[in-house]
């Protein structure tokens, strides 16, 4: 299905690079649902915004890192994927948003803690550098999969952010890749690092492929996340396999940030993310 | 300061005015043809010790300004207050991340390495623009930072796209096409608080009053007190003065202030008739002394943080190394073993 002349997106979208063709903005998704076109029903913003907030949190993470990075090349490539992510979080929140005629920025500044539906894998620190990238690695594995499959959906703008969001993701995959591989054959400092950030992450995993009353609900407009799992061990498997890593004896955490149930590292991320916001309540920026 | 790293079997004279071997003569001559046409310097031409060293200092500062200047910005990437703005603040950071990568390899051209280059910024040998060692307390100084700091940096470096030596002449290019889109962000961030609730317009004025001085002197020191200018400009990599780019810019802020409907902190500003020549009041020169020597209000916070990220990642840099050693290897035995078969 062409979306392009529905949605009505342009080639300007990308500050920082030109996107040839057609890119979805999150500008694009708030003129169409203020124009009628496209707004989801209850159930699709509710999906679509479990989706913003994991990438919103794994963003705000990611963010962090610039200015900080090990090697000026990583300054950038982990300042690329937080700009993605980032991007998908708009594009999501602000279609969720077009049903309860809220904002992306009503929705990100002005929740509280147990109103966010990100996955607790994105709220963990990023810890050292392997930390970082146990944590991509986990995110880029389960978002590829997702988004791929996503680009299926009966919902033509969640089908549309997805296709744009899984070209993305698959870059993200193979910087993660690439880094598991190199620290885990590295040296043994940066083996006994990559294997404390897989010990530190990998109890999140179990999360994100568990299915709850509203992926029933949504139907063929989002993805079955325990459908996704078997591809995950796949592709995980043959990475680790290939680092000679071994992941099988991490307990599983328990979840529930798709309920609002979150771990204690939430409320300082929005802490930090709101506050200039909340000073200035109704204030343009 | 960098070392300059003379490229095998040509030592260089220790004083230019000692007799030059008649390769360095006619190397001299070719050089000297070169700038008179002002036509380009490449990495493979024969080049003046002094030229070569003028230009590593100068990229080199150039590289680190842009690496410690993503230190004031990322300060309020976390805290950005809409997602529109924390996308472009991400962006712009990231941009600056990627000049200082650009003109490294332009100084590596040169003959002194990224490591050394890196080596001597973390051990306080090395200078970057001062302006990056003043804090940014507010919001506000990202749209202060992006038009005022951002702008004298574009005033500084259009000129440079045509500096003699040419990587640094493409290297400005790119880097001058992204920097005029951090001032439009900057000034956008600027008029959105200008126009926005009291507080936030006090919030940009004091942005704009703070930043001011410290903009203006990016230029460097007034020409009768800047010791590098003059061969800088014989040699065609400086085409202006630092006064004279001063005064531009000081133009540029006086008209662009009033679209912004903020006032600037100096009732001296003024565009001299007779000489055609914007001029503005007093700077404190010796504030500018006292940063560039090391005490202003962040030059510690700044240097401990290049300091710690590079250290933090030294057993990233090293893995990756060893990793591709042992892959290079893995590869060169596999080669060995289809050559015997």
């Amino acid at each position: 299905m062409d979306h392009s002349s529905s949605l009505g997106g342009d080639a300007s979208a990308s500050a920082t690079r030109i996107t040839p063709g057609f890119a979805l903005r999150p500008e694009d998704i708030a003129l169409a649902a203020e124009q009628g076109t496209a707004t989801p029903g209850g159930d699709v913003a509710d999906y679509a915004l479990r989706l913003g907030d994991d990438a919103l949190i794994l963003a705000q993470r990611l963010g962090h890192w610039i200015s900080r990075a090990p090697e000026l090349e990583e300054d950038v490539a982990l300042g690329n994927i937080a700009l993605d992510q980032l991007g998908h979080a708009r594009s999501f929140l602000t279609y969720a948003g077009s049903a309860w005629g809220k904002s992306e920025d009503e929705l990100a500044y002005f929740r509280h803690e147990p109103e966010f539906r990100s996955a607790h894998l994105f709220e963990q620190p990023n810890g050292d550098f392997a930390a970082t990238i146990a944590r991509q690695f986990i995110a880029a594995n389960y978002q590829f999969p997702l988004y791929r499959e996503l680009s299926k959906s009966t919902d033509p703008m969640l089908a549309a952010i997805a296709a744009k969001a899984v070209k993305e993701v698959d870059y993200h995959l193979d910087h993660s890749t690439q880094w598991v591989l190199r620290l885990a054959g590295g040296t043994e400092e940066s083996r006994r690092r990559m294997e404390a950030g897989l010990a530190l992450m990998w109890p999140f995993v179990g999360e994100l492929f568990e299915d709850d009353p509203l992926i029933a609900k949504v139907g063929d407009a989002g993805v079955v996340p325990s459908s996704l799992k078997e591809e995950f061990d796949r592709s995980t498997g043959a990475v680790l396999a290939e680092a000679e890593l071994d992941v099988s004896g991490h307990p599983m955490a328990t979840g529930g940030g798709r309920l609002g149930r979150h771990s204690e590292y939430l409320g300082f991320i929005l802490a930090e993310m709101q506050v200039l916001a909340r000073e200035f309540p109704g204030a343009g920026w | 300061m960098a070392r300059n790293v003379q490229p095998a079997g040509q030592p260089a004279p220790q004083n230019a005015m000692e007799a030059l071997t008649p390769e360095d003569a006619a190397g001299q001559e070719n050089f000297d043809r070169i700038i008179a046409k002002d036509s380009r310097v490449e990495p493979k031409d024969w080049m003046p010790e002094a030229y070569r060293r003028s230009l590593v200092r100068q990229i080199s500062q150039h590289a680190h300004s842009e690496i410690i200047g993503m230190q004031p910005e990322a300060n309020w990437i976390t805290r950005a207050p809409s997602l529109k703005r924390k996308s472009i603040l991400m962006a712009k950071v990231q941009d600056e991340a990627g000049h200082g990568l650009y003109l490294y390899s332009a100084a590596e051209t040169l003959g002194t390495t990224r490591d050394e280059m890196m080596d001597a910024l973390v051990a306080g040998k090395a200078r970057y623009s001062s302006i990056f060692n003043y804090p940014t307390v507010t919001w506000a100084d990202m749209g202060a930072i992006g038009w005022m700091v951002d702008g004298a940096a574009i005033c500084n470096q259009v000129p440079l796209c045509r500096a003699s030596y040419g990587p640094y002449g493409r290297a400005m290019v790119r880097v001058c096409k992204e920097e005029s889109f951090h001032q439009r962000q900057g000034f956008e961030i600027l008029l959105e608080l200008a126009n926005g609730t009291p507080a936030q317009r006090a919030m940009a004025q004091d942005a704009v009053n703070r930043w001011y001085a410290p903009s203006l002197m990016m230029f460097g020191p007034p020409d009768d007190d800047s010791p590098n200018s003059k061969q800088s400009m014989a040699w065609n990599i400086k085409r202006f003065s630092n006064d004279e780019l001063r005064s531009r810019f000081v133009g540029m802020l006086a008209e662009q202030v009033k679209v912004l409907g903020l006032t600037l902190p100096d009732d001296e500003i003024r565009f001299n008739e007779d000489t055609k020549k914007w001029e503005h009041g007093p700077l404190d020169w010796e504030e500018f002394k006292e940063v560039l020597a090391g005490r202003g209000p962040c030059n510690a916070q700044r240097l401990e943080r290049r300091r710690s990220a590079h250290a933090d990642g030294a057993w990233v840099r090293e893995a990756a190394a060893a990793y591709a050693a042992k892959q290079a290897a893995k590869q060169s035995s596999t080669n060995a073993q289809k050559a015997a078969a």
